[in-house]
């Protein structure tokens, strides 16, 4: 089925239902709810310094045109005015005091003339301030930022996968004493809130030595019982035949692991992987206790710290946000299928 | 190519026996099949036999080794199961290389060994594909070619046709005989079907609730059941029991029946219509299959009998027709239900 046809079905035969009616309002609020937002966002990242303090907002990045007039250092910003007689006139203003500016003519700059600033308007033009992003790279290390935001995502996420799975392994498909008890400890452990065990959590990275390392922040994260959980579940469906079959050819319990249950549980590990990109990409508070150099800072640290107590470069620091946003979306957009089969099939809600 | 022996052999599952000490020995390149009803352990002995299962107590010999203590990878058996076990992502080629591959064998040796068996089960074509692309037919042969290439001591089958139509468990049937005739390797095979066991094995071992019933060469156990049990379990339809008590006791001389006797026994194919017999039979139901017509009814009051006529018969439903007995086709047994 082609999305056009996807998207335009409807429940009435010929014409619109008024379940059709109620269905689309319904999802077109959504789309305004939580849409209009992140695009909001993305047009004000390309906004200049200026435009986005002007007041009223545009939804598009609008910019003053300027123009270099001969006698001024500065390119001086363009105003449509009128004059007296109501003719409209495109001129550059030099000054502005009180509700009255100084506005000479870029052809004539000579005579200067004095209009009220009620009869003036801004020239305005569509300007993509690319700069905000291309600016990122070269001032305040971004590259530096990205790179251990990235390498403490990947890596912590295969570990992630690789602990989980075999924690799930044996409580799936090994009968042993204890095996209950040590899943509902595991699965208990989601009833402490991150908060509570912060300062332990600290005291132990700190003592280890771990502080001010990135290893410091995906160590302590990769055993996470949603995961086993996730994988626990998943594993159960995988049939016992399979592995006896697989004992019977020879395999040890290690190429079981990994040659059967592994490959065969990957719906749900891409579940697992999308989740704990997410986690560890979007994490800040574990960072912002254990990353204090600004060498080792995450981007979301980066972006807090963008926060100046004074001052804040709002393009800088949307353009920044945009970016941290991107892989979650591409993360969403390419394996949401696998999130909804995987969840539907692991039986979790 | 191994011998097998069972020594006393018991399973428990908590509290519940399953297996209650099987004692059994299989020769060198023998065709055992091992049937029952469900539930009566013949799968739980098959995997105490590959090792899959702990046995509770007793001992497993393959060539007169004690295996007990030997995990299911070194016995040397290899297993066919009920659902095929196939892997799922791995193609037909992976899936039988994988055995190989797990005791280290080399690239060139295994390719040749797939090949090998690819040839003789016929499954050349299929070899990239993965086993959601087959028939089950063609399931089954992979499972069976993943047994073979390892070229194992002992061959177990879990009731490998199960999962298969009625025409395709026939052509099956014949393969795996075929089989089991060019390796010459010793089998065990587990089925709840009495036509597979009989069509297949060259030694059946009727199961029931985790004891042996009757061991012995399938027509020996159609000729002379030891038990009603076994008597009703092989040969299809089964057959008749009527109590000696339904018999006008001037028949008994006439007949050979020995004292004691509570039950006779008359397989449904051996039954006779006599105008001078000494049963009356009210036929209930009529199935005419052509060549054969199946007579439904009941004997006396209330003890069904079934009845089998060569060729097509004019008798319908609602008639009576008197039996005749034929004196070397009675099986006789005592209250207990043991052959006298």
């Amino acid at each position: 089925m082609s999305v056009a046809t996807f998207l335009t079905r409807t429940h009435g035969r010929h014409r619109l239902d008024w379940t059709d009616w109620l269905s689309y309002a319904y999802l077109c609020a959504g789309l305004v709810a939580m849409f209009a937002p992140v695009l909001w966002l993305v047009m004000s990242s390309l906004k200049t310094e200026s435009a986005i303090s002007q007041f009223p907002p545009t939804f598009l990045p609008y910019t003053q045109q300027s123009v270099q007039v001969a006698g001024h250092d500065k390119p001086l910003p363009l105003f449509m005015t009128r004059d007296s007689q109501g003719n409209m006139r495109v001129m550059a203003q030099v000054r502005r005091i009180g509700i009255m500016a100084t506005m000479v003519d870029p052809a004539n700059p000579a005579t200067e003339i004095r209009v009220n600033i009620d009869d003036r308007k801004p020239v305005t033009e569509l300007k993509f301030a690319l700069n905000n992003y291309t600016d990122l790279f070269g001032k305040f290390s971004f590259g530096r930022y990205l790179w251990n935001s990235v390498f403490i995502t990947v890596v912590a996420t295969l570990l992630t996968l690789l602990i989980n799975s075999m924690a799930a392994f044996a409580l799936s498909k090994y009968q042993f004493r204890g095996q209950r008890a040590v899943f509902l400890l595991i699965i208990a452990t989601l009833m402490i809130p991150p908060t509570i065990i912060l300062v332990p959590v600290f005291l132990v990275i700190n003592s280890v030595g771990l502080l001010n390392s990135l290893w410091g922040v995906i160590l302590p994260a990769i055993a996470t019982p949603t995961g086993v959980f996730l994988l626990r579940q998943y594993m159960l469906t995988i049939p016992d035949e399979l592995l006896e079959a697989a004992r019977m050819d020879h395999a040890s319990e290690w190429r079981i692991y990994w040659r059967i249950m592994l490959p065969l549980t990957a719906p749900a590990l891409a579940v697992l992987a999308i989740f704990s990109v997410m986690w560890r990409w979007n994490d800040f508070l574990l960072p912002l206790i254990v990353l204090s150099r600004s060498e080792f800072f995450t981007l979301q640290l980066a972006l807090n710290s963008f926060q100046g107590e004074l001052h804040t470069q709002w393009n800088y620091l949307l353009a920044m946000t945009v970016i941290t946003l991107i892989p979650i979306t591409f993360v969403f957009a390419f394996l949401q299928k696998y999130i909804t089969t995987g969840i539907a099939s692991a039986g979790v809600k | 190519m191994a011998t097998l022996e069972l020594a006393n052999v018991v399973k428990r599952f908590d509290k519940t026996t399953i297996l209650h000490g099987i004692d059994l020995a299989v020769r060198h390149g023998e065709f055992v099949v091992f049937v029952g009803p469900s539930g009566c352990g013949k799968s739980t002995l098959l995997r105490v036999i590959a090792g899959l299962e702990a046995p509770s107590a007793g001992a497993i010999l393959i060539d007169g080794q004690n295996v007990n203590a030997v995990s299911a990878a070194q016995r040397g058996c290899a297993m066919v199961f009920q659902s095929y076990a196939l892997y799922p992502h791995m193609t037909v080629y992976d899936n039988m290389a994988f055995g190989l591959e797990n005791s280290g064998m080399a690239r060139t040796q295994i390719q040749a060994k797939v090949a090998a068996a690819a040839t003789l089960l016929r499954l050349d074509e299929l070899l990239t594909r993965k086993p959601t692309q087959l028939s089950g037919g063609q399931r089954q042969r992979v499972a069976i070619g993943r047994a073979i290439v390892r070229e194992p001591k002992l061959f177990l089958f879990d009731e490998p046709l199960s999962n298969l139509d009625a025409e395709l468990r026939v052509s099956m049937r014949a393969e795996i005989r075929d089989l089991h005739a060019r390796l010459g390797a010793t089998m065990v095979y587990v089925t709840h079907d009495q036509v597979e066991a009989m069509t297949m094995a060259d030694t059946i071992v009727v199961l029931r609730a985790g004891r042996v019933e009757q061991v012995g060469a399938p027509l020996d156990l159609y000729n002379t059941p030891v038990n009603t049990f076994v008597a009703g379990f092989i040969g299809s339809p089964r057959m008749n029991f009527l109590p000696v008590a339904l018999l006008p006791s001037q028949d008994h001389a006439s007949l050979p029946i020995p004292f004691g006797t509570h039950t006779i026994g008359l397989r449904p194919e051996h039954a006779v219509i006599g105008t001078d017999g000494p049963l009356v039979m009210h036929v209930a139901q009529v199935e005419q299959l052509g060549s054969t017509s199946l007579l439904h009814g009941a004997v006396g009051l209330d003890t069904p009998f079934e009845m089998v006529c060569n060729g097509q018969t004019t008798i319908a439903g609602g008639d009576t027709v008197r039996l005749a007995l034929p004196a070397q086709h009675l099986h006789c047994f005592d209250k207990d239900g043991l052959r006298l």
